[in-house]
């Protein structure tokens, strides 16, 4: 048999030696190929004794299988070294900035109604809307404010133009969001809860005042609900709005037409450094106003004021932005400098909800 | 509305401080703004004592002074003429800040002697100009605070004053007696009575007066007077000056200063007339057309028909209830007076007073409703004090009209002031407030007092209870969820619909903007919008007189502004409304995207090209799919005037247009300052169609094993052929087989000519064929490829391409 193993070393000498899959090919060819010579040997297994055979054919099955694992080996190695040198050559500068994609932002006032919406709704609050042209009618009249009323001169009101011949008394742009109270009260009728955020406009533009901004107002109408059940509600909303664990409210009696009685609420907070913080320190900051809903509201809207009673209130969404996010100046709400809308908007996916928090 | 403390005592007797004045104040309503303390900044110095005083031995006005102190005894070098022992000083001390030089001592070296603080003089103090020399103090012991001294023997040098904000309900609180009358009732201190005198005439009175009939029962109801004769009109006592200079009104006279006391004291406007200057009676009249006033403001008013004056024989000399005449106005000279004291109508008041643009103490007190029932009251206390201060003799009163009947009574029903306020307020608590701010009752009806015609139903009286308890006091109550379980969904689908195109926009890459309701004229017009009754009457700036009829000029405007501070690429986007009209609800919602300049910045691979429609097409179908529109639209090209004609489009259900894209007019950019490229889009979200029926389960998914065969076409056309058309026609071939077709290329221009001819263009499409039973033989395949040849080459007149 030592023919036999003069084959082996050949063949495998061969493969070690072999620089590429050709060559390993003619070898596989040459030792394992139909005119192969191991192929041939074995053909010459059948002109042999059954027991020389036997034998014979065992350690030539185990030869061929020998060299097929050292043609298999050397292949991989060989793919693999030219892998290794594609790799080394497919080099490219990590450090190059990545393809530029746009990121888009969702304006303060849209991400805080959002929140101010996440949080009533959890409250059993729906979400009404209004028109921004309205009659005097819905903006005054309704809300117990009659025409020679000294409120109305103080809402710094935008008039209509009212074509020739048209005696209706001009529509107003909203001063306020009252009366969405109305229309959404006329509309579902009692018991009712919702809140209605939107612009509103009044004729008014300094360091502090621009004639738009936003308001949100909230009613809540039913058989027994109090003052005190507006307190506990503007609580829930500041604690969870501000996002910290406790808030202090004061209500101070003051005047609104449209409630009675009505209170102007203050929210206890700290300036230290120019810093607000809510919730903390001896300062007091006037957020919103609110009230009991005026008997003649309810009467103006189809409720009737003997069966029904509730709350009222409404506040500056610019403001709750600026408050919370820190924004400093309200004129810039509506500039759309790029620079101040990537600076302070929200990322897209910013969806503040009550589950998963309102703010990142 | 202003007072001082000291005044605010004469009608309310209280041990409270100035601090639990002010609280309470604010807590019943009447808010304060300001309280200006002098003693505050008076609180660190104390009275010394100058022992000795020497001259300084290197300056010539300085002395040396030994001063006894409360913290013994020290050495000040001071500059005043005056300074020299025996005399009694007000001392401040290093680390003491002097208001009147807005200097912190310090211990300091005049002329190398030390010296340990200074000798204040008054106007150092800030309590008067003068300067002199330093003060000197009738009495006062070493040690004692100043402020305490001059609380003592110079009250109404450190008498506080407070500022409050009047809400337009409480006429009664623009006068102190008002104010104190809150704090009673409050539990701060006791109303001191009010004593009315009358003061017995002693002649009749020369000056008759007369109200018109057609004012009688609306404009003056009530008009009354008397003359005092014999009078001296100097300066008004320093007390009544002190008050008015601290509350910011300028002494003028003794007769002056009265009425202007009576207002902020009593909220009782009067008026005096020279009546050397009156002609013949008085008249409370309408005004004639062409009549007009000098009036005490020095400015000359034209007079419509129908404002109310008080005329003599001469004319008008006086605005009623605003603003006196300045021809009868009293002076120095004046000797016979003639006092007014006058009821006048709020409406009619408020009218005039608007339209003339005159705002005074009275017309606001007026406007605001006076006490009618303390018109004569307030006119016999102000003849008391006019002969007090002016002497003189007083005439005969002379009346016309009455006091108008303002009685009026509301339940009071205590379970529903507790229901309403949420608070536990004893019924007995509840009628001894309204008794303590004037209301009479009987059983449980309550007649307001003549001073608060605010009071207009039974919720007035909730909420007068509910002040004077203090809404401070009350606790929150829960409010329980009107259902128990998990709360449903609260948002319409339309504000759903809203939300999801912002949320799509900027996730796109566009920044949300919200820019103003109204614009400019010219823009108005170029958009659309501009007509009159989308004007705003009263803009407050030419820049905002119209309501905006699309979101688009708003976005544009903020485009050029952005690119004029450096930013040439912008993707801007708002949701919000426009108006179609000037009535209510005229207004519709829109969402508006504006790309401008390139996609990109520039990178090394090349990423960036100019925007295009393709880009604001592709945005816009991102925003119509996310809110629901159905992928299948008409495209047509019957666009506004402010899209480039040949390159826009609307995308629309049947005769709903859902979304207008395409590149903005060039002429609207260079009208509006933007470099462009530009390209938008504007979605109406309301056009989109609500699904029938909101059913969650998905339609079933039919997904087959067979292989999917696409094929390649490519068709010469006419160069004004649109894709869409050949994609229709191809997806019709075989609507059960094709499951998609699309447009994978396109080559025109130029060379495109030049290979198929002039005018036209080639279009490819791709097309997929689903077999959904059996795999496709290549004979079947065949013929399907070609009756697409056929349908398509019908469709758009044109041929495969070779």
């Amino acid at each position: 048999m030592a023919d036999l193993d003069a084959l082996r070393g050949k063949y495998i000498y061969a493969i070690q030696s072999a620089t590429d899959e050709a060559g390993l090919e003619e070898i596989r060819l040459a030792a394992l190929g139909k005119k192969g010579e191991i192929s041939l040997k074995m053909r010459e297994l059948g002109q042999m004794e059954p027991a020389a055979r036997q034998a014979a054919g065992a350690r030539l099955n185990v030869l061929k299988d020998e060299i097929d694992a050292a043609l298999r080996a050397r292949k991989a190695a060989l793919a693999d070294a030219a892998l290794e040198a594609r790799l080394a050559a497919e080099w490219l500068d990590v450090t190059l900035p990545a393809r530029p994609r746009r990121v888009g932002t969702i304006h303060p006032v849209s991400q805080v109604m959002e929140e101010v919406s996440a949080i009533f709704a959890d409250m059993g609050f729906a979400v009404a809307e209004g028109p921004q042209v309205e009659s005097d009618w819905f903006n005054f009249d309704a809300l117990n404010i009659p025409p020679e009323h000294p409120a109305r001169q103080e809402h710094d009101t935008f008039f209509m133009a009212r074509a020739e011949g048209d005696a209706r008394p001009p529509h107003v742009l909203r001063t306020h969001t009252s009366p969405v109270q109305i229309r959404a009260m006329a509309d579902l009728g009692a018991p009712i809860r919702v809140i209605a955020p939107g612009r509103v406009y009044r004729m008014d533009m300094d360091q502090t005042h621009t004639p738009m901004f936003h308001q949100v107002e909230g009613l809540a109408i039913g058989r027994d609900i109090s003052m005190a059940n507006l307190k506990w509600v503007l609580e829930e909303f500041c604690r969870t709005f501000f996002e910290v664990t406790d808030v202090e409210l004061r209500f101070r009696a003051s005047h609104f037409p449209f409630t009675e009685p009505s209170a102007e609420v203050d929210i206890r907070c700290s300036w230290d450094g120019g810093q607000l913080k809510i919730g903390q320190g001896d300062s007091w900051m006037e957020i919103l106003g609110s009230g009991m809903v005026h008997p003649k509201v309810l009467a103006a809207a189809g409720v009737d004021p003997a069966e029904w009673q509730g709350f009222a209130f409404g506040m500056g969404i610019d403001r709750l932005a600026m408050l919370k996010y820190g924004i400093p100046d309200l004129r810039a709400f509506f500039e759309s400098d790029l620079r101040w809308l990537r600076h302070y908007g929200f990322a897209s996916l910013d969806m503040p909800t009550v589950h998963g928090g309102l703010s990142r | 509305m202003k007072f001082t403390l000291s005044w605010l005592k004469d009608h309310l007797d209280t041990e409270a401080s100035l601090d639990e004045i002010a609280e309470a104040l604010t807590d019943l309503g009447l808010e304060v703004e300001e309280v200006v303390n002098p003693a505050a900044k008076l609180a660190p110095f104390t009275i010394a004592k100058v022992l000795h005083a020497e001259q300084h031995p290197d300056a010539d006005k300085l002395r040396v002074c030994r001063v006894q102190t409360d913290e013994g005894e020290k050495q000040i070098v001071c500059g005043a003429p005056n300074a020299r022992a025996g005399i009694t000083v007000v001392l401040c001390k290093p680390g003491d800040y002097v208001p009147g030089i807005d200097v912190t001592l310090g211990v300091g070296k005049i002329r190398g002697v030390e010296s340990h603080g200074m000798m204040a003089s008054e106007r150092e103090l800030e309590l008067s100009d003068e300067h002199n020399g330093i003060i000197e103090l009738p009495s006062g012991e070493v040690g004692q605070l100043f402020v305490d001294w001059l609380a003592e023997n110079r009250p109404d040098a450190v008498d506080p004053m407070i500022y409050i904000k009047i809400t337009p309900n409480r006429p009664d609180a623009l006068g102190v007696r008002g104010v104190a009358r809150d704090l009673a009732a409050r539990g701060l201190g006791r109303l001191k009575p009010l004593a009315v005198e009358p003061v017995p005439g002693g002649f009749p009175c020369p000056v008759s007066v007369t109200i018109d009939p057609a004012l009688k029962d609306k404009g003056c109801p009530l008009f009354a007077g008397r003359l005092i004769r014999g009078v001296v009109n100097g300066p008004s006592p320093d007390w009544l000056q002190q008050r008015l200079t601290t509350i910011g009104l300028r002494p003028i006279s003794a007769l002056v200063d009265i009425t202007n006391f009576f207002t902020f004291d009593l909220n009782r406007p009067l008026h005096v007339f020279d009546a050397a200057k009156v002609k013949g009676s008085l008249t409370i009249r309408p005004a004639c057309d062409g009549e007009s006033l000098l009036a005490l403001d020095g400015k000359t008013y034209s007079l419509r028909a129908g404002q109310m004056v008080i005329a003599d024989d001469t004319g008008p000399e006086s605005l009623a209830g605003i603003m006196g005449g300045e021809a009868s106005g009293c002076s120095a000279a004046t000797v016979d007076v003639f006092l007014e004291s006058a009821y006048w109508d709020p409406i009619t008041i408020a009218a005039t007073g608007r339209a003339l643009k005159i705002n005074s103490d009275a017309r606001y007190r007026f406007e605001r409703g006076v006490d009618p029932a303390f018109t004569l009251d307030g006119l016999e206390l102000a003849t008391q004090m006019v002969l007090d201060m002016c002497g003189g003799e007083a005439s005969d009163v002379v009346i016309d009209g009455a006091v108008p009947d303002t009685t009026r009574a509301y339940r009071l029903d205590p379970a529903r002031v507790i229901s309403l306020v949420g608070m536990d307020i004893p019924e007995a608590t509840q009628r001894a407030t309204l008794e303590a701010l004037g209301f009479a009752l009987a059983g449980d009806m309550a007649t307001p007092p003549s001073w608060r015609p605010d009071v207009l139903g039974e919720a007035d009286l909730v909420e007068e209870v509910a002040r004077i308890a203090s809404l401070t006091q009350l606790k929150g109550k829960p409010l329980a969820r009107e259902t128990m379980g998990v709360p449903g969904p609260i948002l319409t689908p339309m504000q759903m619909r809203e939300k999801a195109a912002r949320r799509t926009l900027a996730a796109l890459g566009y920044n949300e903007c919200v820019t103003y309701s109204f614009i400019d004229a010219a823009n108005a017009a170029m958009f659309g919008g501009g007509a009159e009754v989308t004007r705003i009457d009263n803009p407050i700036s030419s820049e905002m007189t119209h309501l905006r009829p699309d979101l688009l000029p708003g976005l544009l405007q903020a485009a050029a502004r952005n690119q004029a501070r450096g930013h040439a690429d912008l993707a801007l986007f708002e949701v919000g409304p426009a108006f179609h009209g000037g009535e209510p609800g005229e207004q519709h919602l829109q969402a508006a995207g504006l790309l401008v300049g390139a996609t990109a910045p520039r990178d090394p691979y090349a990423s960036r090209r100019p925007v295009d429609i393709y880009d604001a097409k592709a945005d816009a179908e991102a925003v119509l799919s996310a809110i629901g529109a159905p992928a299948k639209v008409q495209i047509s090209r019957k666009v506004a005037g402010w899209w480039h004609p040949g390159r826009s489009g609307v995308m629309a259900l049947g005769p709903k247009a859902l979304c207008v894209f395409g590149e903005v007019h060039p002429r609207v950019l260079r009208e509006m300052g933007v470099k462009g490229p530009a390209v938008a889009f504007t979605i109406w979200p309301e056009n989109v169609p609500f699904p029938k029926t909101k059913v969650p389960t998905r339609p079933a998914l039919h997904l087959s094993d067979l292989q999917a065969v696409d094929r390649d076409f490519a068709f010469v056309v006419d160069a004004g052929v649109e894709a869409l058309v050949a994609v229709n026609a191809a997806a019709g071939a075989d609507k059960a087989l094709i499951e998609s077709v699309r447009v994978f290329d396109q080559f025109t221009g130029d060379k495109a000519e030049v290979q198929m001819g002039p005018g036209k263009k080639s279009i490819a499409l791709t097309v997929r064929l689903q077999p959904r039973e059996r795999t496709l033989t290549e004979p079947e395949i065949e013929a399907v490829c070609a009756k697409i040849i056929d349908k398509v080459t019908k469709a758009t007149g044109g041929a495969l391409r070779g």
